[in-house]
């Protein structure tokens, strides 16, 4: 057996899953660690529903081995709010309308909550261009950058 | 305009009570479920647009570890595949599972089970074809002219729509009126085939209950009808099966061809497991229907002073290799190929035409949007030609209320001009004042 | 090297439904035992927001608060008959079964009120948030929670109500054509403005300003939702999405998002709409189904609007900027000859 243990810090809780080399850390959360709101759209890094933290950096789990992060801190959406009390960005999203079939906003919420953190004040092209991963088919994009101009100015 | 009479919950912007769990990622969709004992569906599929099948070994699939069972033809108790089958359109042409031949790349020849995804589309990458390759069409007009590859298995490439070649709607005298006409304009406009690309692929679990009876979860946008057609498939009685969903990730039309339903049922039967069945985003891609790529054909006779007198449209829809919901389609096309527009004579031919290509299917706008596309570049040619505004060309033809459509449906809610003049006012764009006068219910101004 | 640029419009309708098999579909509604309505389906909501838009629907029919009203959908065991979700028809098919529904269950509301009440159920009236009252007489008042209660404990009597909507099928003539396709029509008139590059023949559309025409605007946020991502799936139908760049050759056929192309945040132009409602004939409250038809007017008049901008027709989807500069070459060929 080629499996071994990697232990790392998930929404700042320590977890250590089992995992086969090269498994991507995609499949070790939604199918080991139940944290499926992170999504599965396309596997090959081109629709950005996979996007988590890692270290605070946004990063593609889709084209991530699990071994790559052993040791550090992973953060996915269910880290960043929840139902009872979402984030400011979330609130943004569900209030303002920028949610359809809602199969991309968690990597929305993602790649906009780590650009927020980094840069609290936003111009609308920064913001399109740290979208530019993200496929919405449903919306038209307008309303998620809507929103997240509008939690830049609520978390301001 | 709208009448005033005060509403206490409708038209208000209620926020949607799943958007909460949207934006925090607690929405479950179809991937996100799993069982206990859950094994996974993967096709094997054509490399090929058109062949004869020889054979399928499984021998060096079966090898890999966790390898559970595979599929074929055989194994599927109707294996005819016409989602229209319930309202009566024949004839049957799609199977399942191809036996004999395949007519598109892509088509699906038999299913791989595994205990894992790895496994599954390991194995599925591990069964041999056999396949005797055959010339292939993939243009429209040729597959209508003689000498042509036939894709169908009633020897034409069209679909007979009772005894004729194509769809019609005659109204009045069009090649008549034409030839009295002072000019003919005439456009060839060509739509591109093009994905739902929903971001959520498409996808089902067929789980077994303990009482003999299947639980699907599916993305399907139409419970009833991805669950009859899965009954009839697997010939057992439709209250053995119970359809669950409901919640979509994007379907856009691509989640009505009920395409994993019966496969994954039918897997869950013979195992006796749970079984999940979801595209990757190739298959998405390049094996999930797409819209048809219409070529269009407008031929509109038109006198000096701008009238429209007589419109011929001739239409082929590429079906691509199977029919799915194309023969429905193209009678929608048909009742919209002329437009919103008041003609006294019109022909539309609308054809259903065969391909080694993948099937189309419904899309967005299904129909309409083929015909908008064409007719609005056509309206704006006329216009250039004869050198007339592009709103009045429109405005004049518009349709009104208690006008008779081509398809002799008389019509009612005619509101083209008003939405022409609330764009108008919205672009800055100043109009005559007999265009302003203008409504749907007064034909005031004369054509 | 210029920009040239061009405005074009188009001007379309949409059908409501389908004809096919009769278009049906049914709703079912029961009170619970204290006064919340719970309207059971087999719809699917594709994100176009369904469950709110039929708590509206079912809300305002029953005359009752709309977070007292749940929606129960898809579950086949549980859900009478529903033809599904596409053709733009289930707020029309599906908001009718839940108005119908909405009419038995309001009519056995109002009775046990009546009797409740010691009044006649003709005399009576919700009052929208809860309550059913006397017209007229504000003091006479009795809670829909309690009126519930009285109903399954007292009268014994069901609030509940079934309701169907069905088209009648219409064959279509072979010869003719004649035929019944559809419930009413929607209308939409884009007017869009773009930007050719004629170095690299890059388009950019700058503005779609469009009306629409609705029946009814019964949740105006997610008609708006529907507006903007229409216009956006239409620009990106006219100037890049294909899954057969050489078609019809199947050759190069894209298999990923990189290579499926489709406008991003950059590419937005600017949108403005305005929303007509001229209610329909037999829509619930009038309305008319738009969710497909905002992606259809974007499309010809941005190809209008190239035309406008460099002289040529471009008939061809997607406009890309290899077809653009094919057309201009093939243009200025013609002028030298």
């Amino acid at each position: 057996m080629t499996a071994r243990a990697v232990g790392f810090a998930l929404n700042g809780e320590p977890v250590a899953v089992l995992a086969e080399p090269l498994t991507t850390l995609q499949s070790v959360l939604r199918e080991q660690l139940g944290m499926t709101g992170t999504k599965a759209g396309c596997r090959q890094g081109g629709c950005g529903t996979c996007t988590v933290h890692v270290d605070g950096e946004p990063t593609l789990s889709c084209l991530v081995p699990v071994e790559n992060v052993e040791d550090r801190a992973v953060t996915t959406i269910e880290g960043l709010g929840s139902p009872e009390e979402p984030s400011a960005l979330q609130a943004a999203f569900h209030e303002g309308f920028a949610t359809q079939c809602g199969f991309c906003s968690p990597g929305m919420v993602a790649i906009a909550s780590a650009l927020l953190e980094r840069n609290p004040d936003p111009s609308a092209e920064e913001i399109g261009e740290a979208l530019a991963g993200n496929v919405c088919r449903c919306t038209g994009i307008a309303p998620i950058v809507a929103a997240i101009e509008d939690a830049a100015e609520r978390m301001r | 305009m709208s009448d005033a009479k005060p509403f206490d919950v409708i038209g208000r912007s209620h926020e949607r009570r799943e958007a909460r769990g949207h934006a925090t990622g607690s929405t479950l969709y179809v991937d996100d479920v799993s069982y206990p004992r859950m094994c996974h569906m993967k096709a094997v599929r054509s490399p090929v647009p058109h062949a004869r099948i020889r054979g399928v070994d499984f021998s060096e699939a079966e090898r890999v570890p966790g390898f559970v069972t595979h599929l074929t033809a055989d194994d599927v108790p109707k294996n005819v595949y016409t989602i229209l089958c319930l309202i009566g359109v024949e004839p049957d042409e799609e199977q399942v599972l191809a036996s004999e031949r395949v007519r598109y790349k892509g088509e699906p020849i038999a299913m791989v089970v595994a205990e894992t995804e790895e496994a599954a589309f390991e194995a599925a990458a591990k069964v041999k074809l056999d396949l005797e390759e055959l010339p292939a069409v993939f243009d429209v007009e040729e597959a209508l002219a003689p000498g042509a590859p036939i894709v169908t298995h009633w020897g034409s490439n069209y679909f007979v729509y009772e005894g004729h070649h194509c769809r019609r709607v005659r109204y009045g005298d069009a090649p008549a009126a034409r030839e009295q006409a002072d000019r003919v304009i005439t456009g060839r406009y060509q739509m591109s085939p093009i994905e739902h690309a929903p971001v959520e692929p498409t996808g089902c679990i067929a789980k077994p209950e303990a009482d003999g009876r299947v639980t699907v979860h599916t993305n399907t946008q139409a419970i009833f009808f991805s669950l009859d057609n899965t009954a009839i498939i697997l010939q057992v009685p439709p209250h053995k099966l119970r359809f669950v969903g409901g919640t979509v990730g994007g379907g856009f039309g691509g989640k009505v061809d009920v395409i994993v339903e019966p496969l994954a049922t039918l897997a869950a039967m013979r195992t006796g497991r749970p079984i999940k069945y979801v595209y990757t985003r190739q298959e998405e891609m390049q094996v999930s229907s797409t819209r048809s790529a219409n070529r269009i054909y407008i031929t509109d006779g038109i006198n000096d002073d701008g009238t429209i007198v007589s419109r011929e449209v001739t239409s082929y829809e590429d079906a691509g290799a199977y029919s799915r919901h194309t023969p429905y389609g193209c009678t929608k096309h048909a009742a919209n190929a002329a437009g919103p527009y008041t003609i006294p004579n019109v022909s539309i031919d609308v054809h259903c035409v065969y391909t080694n290509r993948t099937p189309s299917s419904a899309m967005r706008g299904f129909g309409v949007t083929e015909a908008s596309f064409a007719l609005e570049m056509q309206m704006d040619r006329i216009a250039r030609e004869l050198s007339i505004d592009p709103w009045e060309l429109r405005m004049r033809h518009a349709y009104r209320n208690g006008d008779e459509r081509p398809y002799r449906k008389t019509t009612e809610d005619a509101t083209l001009i008003e939405t022409m003049l609330a764009a108008a006012e919205l672009a800055g764009v100043e109009l005559s004042a007999d265009l302003r006068a203008m409504s749907s219910d007064d034909r005031g101004v004369p054509a | 090297m210029s920009t040239l640029r061009g405005r074009g419009i188009a001007a379309v309708n949409y059908p409501t439904g389908m004809n096919l098999g009769g278009d049906p579909s049914q709703a079912l509604i029961h009170s619970t035992p204290t006064g919340a309505f719970m309207i059971t389906l087999s719809s699917t909501d594709l994100g176009q927001g369904l469950r709110t838009v039929m708590a509206q629907i079912g809300a305002e029919a029953l005359g009752v608060p709309m977070e007292t009203v749940h929606i129960d959908t898809a579950d086949s065991d549980t859900g009478p008959h529903c033809m599904g979700t596409f053709a733009s028809r289930a707020t029309h098919r599906v908001g009718n079964a839940i108005m119908a529904a909405a009419k038995e269950a309001k009519e056995a509301l109002m009775d046990v009120a009546a009797d409740e009440l010691e009044a006649a159920p003709e005399d009576l009236e919700t009052d929208g948030e809860g309550n059913i009252r006397v017209v007229g007489v504000p003091e006479r008042s009795i809670s829909v929670t309690d009126v519930a209660l009285a109903a399954h404990f007292k009268h014994g009597r069901t609030l509940s109500g079934r309701g169907m909507y069905t088209k009648q099928k219409s064959e279509v003539d072979p010869e003719t054509g004649a035929m019944d396709p559809d419930s009413t029509e929607a209308h939409a008139c884009t007017v869009a403005e773009v930007e050719v590059d004629t170095e690299t023949g890059r388009v950019r559309v700058v503005s779609l300003r469009s009306a629409y025409e609705v029946g009814r605007a019964l949740n105006p946020a997610l008609v708006q939702g529907q507006i903007t991502g229409g216009a956006w799936m239409g620009m990106s139908h006219a100037l890049y999405e294909t899954t057969a760049p050489y078609y019809p050759a199947i050759d190069h056929g894209p298999e990923d998002f990189t290579h499926y192309l489709m406008p991003g945040a950059a590419e937005l132009p600017e949108i403005e709409s305005t929303i007509l409602e001229m209610p329909s004939v037999n829509g619930p409250f009038g309305m008319k189904g738009v969710g497909e038809m905002t992606a259809n007017s974007p499309i010809p008049a941005i190809a209008n609007a190239i035309t406008d901008a460099i002289g040529v027709q471009i008939t061809e989807l997607p406009i890309t900027p290899e077809k653009v500069l094919r057309a201009l070459e093939d243009s200025d060929s013609q002028e030298a000859a």
